[in-house]
């Protein structure tokens, strides 16, 4: 093996071991939402990106109707479809294989392959299939060990579970907040989504809160 | 429950594929790409004061908020992302159980 097929090696397996590990939350925060265990491991085998799947079960357990849930699960997904732009000109594969390079486009597969440019094409190629199959294989399994572990511990607040989805949410957010601009449109989100609490059904704060999005957006900075 | 599930799968690998199939073009418009840049921030942040501020339909201030802040703190102070969600748990659950 090449010294270059070792370094693409070493930053994709380190990636896809730590991000699959976080699956140990998802499984927990997906039970405590009220899932069993077999449709929690199935979120993770069948949706497989994972801020999407905080959202949809995170909006159940708030309470929130069907149609919330997979909608804020969807808007969550969009960027993958912006991931699946960059990454298709680089793996140019065709059938089968690009049905399974669509499913493991995700962020941190289509992030470890952009970082290994300097590297080359091919580089960037193995950098995405390792991570991506590396993420899939440890969330995968972290998943249905979080699973298995919330179901065992019964009432979800008893042990601290109903704090700590939301702390997984604001430790997902919290690298993302790299500008004032940025750290602004989460400050006004929050606000906004309190804001709103009273006036809508459960679940549809999250939902509407895209138009803070959208506002923030519009304007050329 | 199964069509939460379902309908998540179904979508979000749509998406996924949607994005290998179109042409560069169609997504290359600057003010939609500076909005879904900006809706997970949106979304993420939605969803920690749902989560851990909202009960049904009312802003509360319970065991959750004290976990939340606990995170907030680990966070500000670089601590990683398992510390953070294993400190919000452990003071809810205190919190938790001396009420």
């Amino acid at each position: 093996m090449s010294d270059l097929t070792r370094a693409t090696l070493r930053d994709s397996l380190s990636v896809a071991v730590t991000v699959g590990a976080y699956g140990v939350a998802f499984g927990a925060a997906s039970v405590a939402a009220g899932f069993s265990v077999l449709q929690s491991c199935l979120f993770s085998l069948l949706t497989f990106t994972g801020a999407s799947q905080f959202a949809a079960v995170g909006v159940v357990a708030s309470g929130g109707a069907a149609a919330s849930a997979v909608a804020a699960a969807a808007l969550l997904g969009t960027r993958n479809t912006l991931y699946g732009i960059q990454m298709a000109p680089v793996l140019h594969v065709e059938g089968l294989r690009r049905m399974v390079a669509a499913h493991v486009t995700i962020d941190e597969s289509t992030g470890v392959s952009l970082s290994q440019a300097p590297r080359g094409t091919k580089a960037m190629r193995e950098g995405f299939w390792i991570t991506g199959l590396g993420v899939f294989l440890f969330w995968n399994l972290f998943t249905f060990a979080g699973a298995l572990g919330a179901n065992a511990l019964g009432n979800p607040a008893s042990w601290g579970l109903d704090a700590a989805v939301p702390a997984a949410f604001l430790g997902l957010l919290w690298p993302r907040l790299t500008s004032n601009v940025l750290r602004l449109v989460a400050m006004a989100s929050m606000f906004f989504a309190l804001g709103v609490t009273p006036l809508m059904r459960a679940g549809l704060p999250i939902i509407a809160t895209t138009v803070v999005a959208v506002i923030a957006g519009w304007r050329r900075r | 429950m199964w069509i939460v599930l379902g309908a998540t799968s179904a979508l979000c690998f749509a998406l996924k594929l949607l994005g290998h199939l179109v042409p560069e073009r169609w997504l290359s418009n600057p003010r939609l790409q500076r909005i879904n840049a900006l809706i997970p921030i949106a979304l993420l942040s939605a969803l920690v004061v749902a989560q851990g501020l909202v009960l049904k339909t009312h802003v509360v201030i319970d065991h959750r908020a004290a976990g939340l802040a606990v995170a907030l703190g680990l966070l500000i102070a670089k601590a990683p992302f398992p510390l953070v969600v294993a400190g919000a748990a452990i003071t809810s659950a205190l919190i938790y159980h001396v009420h």
